[in-house]
């Protein structure tokens, strides 16, 4: 099968710096995957090089089987929604009927329901609309346009937690009925968490975990208690993140636990707290250094 | 309403299994459709369906083609079972065990649960 979207030893540098280095991903089929990382990781370069909104300066980029660049067929059956999003300066309802001139897949109806939900006014020029409402009206032509592949760069500018949530529910709902490749690149990872498949983490322009979303759950662990209790609970494992205050310790480790764990965690007296996907990502770095292999040992 | 421990799609068989066990889903009875499931607990559809397969497994549910997915019958009454076999190691042995820490002897700690336990309930096994 031919990926939806395939990405190869992609580089972006501007001028000195190095925007995305050697990044290599493939998405196969509907899916929700989201692209984590820090500001200014590559997050947004990414994207726009998958929407052939900006040229890589090395490697390939594949949509749907075909260079997206200057590719128009490819072009329709792709929507990238940016955060901050720069409109046309047209009526709220002209634009979104252009916009259902070029999606093939538009559904009014979905458009329709979304402006209620959202309160776009359509009468409006796009100019005069508060940035909740040009992301709102981003978020109504991404969903909307029922493109085979839906990138949403942060789509979050000006909406408060009960928009954002709105937004989750609606992509969530038209997903399930319109299943179609969604790529999602937030930073309010714990918000987003539960609507992922899978999950891309960016730093520093290079793809640094790759990971179906659920593998991800539980899959570091910190542990506290005393620093002896601490150190043996850990004792072969990859860890790090260790922190001490007293004879109190804590520390990071990585690897699902079992109940042998978990019996030994008891016996010890150490208390175990799963990471959450966010504060997993913050983790990577630390993730990455450790070799998971000595933990596959223990 | 989810935990971040333990994967979401163990989560979803899991909370399915305690409504078939408490009989709140009974034999035969439809279970919510993995969209159904996605958009209440707000999770990927499919992790949904991922947590409906660990039950198809178990011989707990059936798909009904073109209908919808069904408790399977008898399905509570082997849950339960499976349940019972469990029953010492999850719930007895770290009960025991705190005890001990505790120092609650074997013949007071039946004595509580025996007080604990509402007259005439549960089975005997």
């Amino acid at each position: 099968m031919t990926p939806t979207i395939s990405v190869s030893g992609l580089t972006r540098r501007y001028h000195s710096q190095l925007a995305l280095d050697d990044v290599t991903l493939h998405i196969n089929g509907p899916s929700i995957t989201g692209l984590l990382g820090r500001n200014g990781a590559g997050k947004t370069t990414l994207m726009r090089i998958i929407a052939a909104q900006e040229f890589a300066s090395g490697g390939s980029v594949r949509v749907l089987g075909s260079s997206p660049v200057e590719n128009g067929a490819v072009l329709r059956r792709m929507v990238l929604v940016r955060e901050d999003q720069t409109l046309p300066r047209l009526r709220v309802g002209h634009l979104l009927r252009a916009a259902s001139w070029f999606y093939p897949n538009w559904s009014s109806g979905l458009a329709k329901g979304l402006v209620a939900d959202f309160n776009v006014p359509l009468n409006r020029n796009t100019r005069g609309l508060s940035r909740g409402m040009r992301t709102a009206l981003g978020i109504v032509i991404g969903l909307a346009a029922r493109a085979e592949v839906t990138l949403f760069d942060e789509p979050y500018a000006g909406l408060d937690a009960v928009a954002r949530q709105l937004f989750y529910d609606r992509m969530l709902r038209d997903f399930a009925d319109h299943p179609r490749t969604i790529l999602i690149s937030t930073h309010l990872i714990d918000e987003a968490a539960d609507l992922l498949e899978r999950v891309l983490v960016i730093d520093r322009g290079r793809l640094v975990l790759d990971e179906a979303a659920d593998d991800l759950r539980g899959a570091a662990t910190t542990v506290s208690g005393t620093v002896d209790a601490v150190e043996k609970f850990a004792a072969g494992r990859a860890a790090w993140a260790r922190r001490t205050i007293g004879s109190q310790a804590s520390m990071v480790v990585s690897g699902v636990l079992d109940d042998d764990d978990r019996a030994l965690a008891r016996l010890l007296h150490v208390s175990l707290t799963p990471l959450s996907l966010q504060q997993l990502v913050a983790h990577v770095p630390g993730w990455s250094n450790s070799d998971p292999k000595e933990n596959q040992s223990a | 309403m989810l935990d971040e421990g333990a994967p979401i799609f163990s989560q979803i068989a899991e909370r399915l299994s305690d409504e078939i066990a408490e009989g709140v889903l009974a034999d035969g009875d439809r279970v919510p459709s993995t969209n159904e499931l996605a958009a209440y607990y707000r999770i990927n559809p499919a992790t949904a369906a991922k947590g409906i397969n660990v039950l198809i497994d178990g011989g707990l549910l059936e798909k009904r083609r073109g209908i919808g997915m069904f408790v399977a019958g008898g399905a509570r009454e082997r849950l339960l079972e499976t349940r019972r076999q469990s029953f010492t190691e999850r719930y007895v042995v770290p009960l025991v065990a705190e005890a001990c820490r505790l120092g609650i002897d074997p013949e007071s700690l039946v004595a509580l649960v025996r007080d604990s336990s509402p007259a005439g309930g549960g089975v005997r096994v």
